[in-house]
């Protein structure tokens, strides 16, 4: 049962990066990424009311202790987060290039006009 | 009449890049120089050279410098040729001059330099060993049977040139450059050159574990 689990977390990181690289940043992942906040807020409050609720689950999942999925979850979460971070980055970065670029052209002389 | 535009990336180069350019201005009138930021004064030793300076307001990498070279020489509209250069002094410009006459004359539309179809360059085992490697991976990836796909010296023509859009800004540009040949299919063709490795230019070119820093950029583009 545990290498299932294991199996389809890593699978979620792949499949939820990848979506989310993929598509930039529209609203529409926006979304995506703000349901999934939303998600992850509610059930660590009610974590912390419920603990044992927490352990079930995990104990059904095979992973043993309820802290031990919450450590899963925050893993997937931050690779997550890391691979939007870094395509935002990415779409940053090019952003930032287009503009230099232009500057720098609209500075120089045009090649046309040398002598 | 004709033009050839020469593209020199250049970024803290001082030392070097004002002999670089009044060695090819004797055979080549237009040289453009990318200056990426340099903190160090290279701009005024490139003018003062006879260059054309394009002024990156930041430092943004190699690989936007070529391509911002590329857009520049493009304004001009009696452009025949373009060459990519480096600033350090490893290249050889009797190779620029073959390789322009030979993309003028119609035979390829880019001609790409190659160390390794001659003996005239010499490499270190381990150096040899990675470049041949990164051969070998780009021919496998995209069908063009390239001996050194990291060379820094090419020439080609306009439209090869106007269908080059490098956004790998760092150290992937010369195999993302490859990877965008492979879809134009445009004619090419090698040429032996020599690369020139000076103590100045071995500390200023690319450390063998930069090698790294490749591989994870294309990964992860």
């Amino acid at each position: 049962m545990l290498i299932i689990v294991q199996i389809v977390l890593v699978a979620a990181v792949m499949v939820v990066s990848l979506a989310l690289m993929r598509g930039g940043s529209n609203a529409r992942h926006l979304a995506v990424r703000r349901i999934l906040l939303m998600i992850f807020a509610v059930v660590a409050a009610l974590s912390v009311f419920f603990p044992e609720a927490l352990t079930r689950v995990a104990g059904f999942l095979g992973i043993g202790r309820g802290t031990d999925l919450v450590l899963y979850g925050a893993v997937v979460s931050l690779f997550v987060f890391m691979a939007t971070t870094y395509q935002r980055f990415r779409h940053a970065e090019n952003a930032l290039t287009k503009l230099s670029r232009r500057i720098a052209i609209d500075e120089a002389e045009k090649p046309g006009q040398l002598s | 009449m004709s033009r050839t535009w020469i593209v020199i990336p250049m970024y803290n180069e001082a030392t070097v890049v004002g002999s670089v350019i009044e060695g090819l201005r004797k055979q080549f009138p237009y040289v453009v120089c990318v200056d990426d930021g340099s903190t160090d004064g290279s701009q005024e030793k490139a003018r003062a050279a006879g260059a054309v300076v394009v002024q990156h307001p930041i430092n943004l990498g190699q690989g936007a410098a070529l391509q911002t070279g590329i857009e520049f020489a493009l304004q001009d509209p009696e452009l025949e040729c373009i060459v990519t250069f480096d600033a350090d002094g490893q290249h050889r410009v009797d190779d620029a001059k073959a390789m322009v006459e030979r993309v003028k004359s119609g035979e390829a539309e880019i001609i790409l330099g190659s160390r390794f179809l001659d003996d005239r360059t010499k490499l270190s085992p381990a150096k040899r060993l990675v470049l041949k490697t990164a051969a070998i991976q780009s021919r496998l990836a995209t069908g063009m049977n390239l001996t050194d796909a990291h060379n820094g010296l090419r020439a080609f023509n306009p439209r090869v040139a106007s269908n080059i859009h490098l956004t790998q800004n760092r150290m992937a540009h010369a195999s993302e450059l490859v990877n965008q040949l492979a879809r134009l299919k445009p004619k090419y063709a090698e040429h032996p050159v020599e690369i020139i490795y000076t103590d100045y230019s071995k500390s200023k070119g690319q450390s063998l574990l930069n090698s790294v820093n490749i591989v994870a950029e294309l990964f992860f583009k």
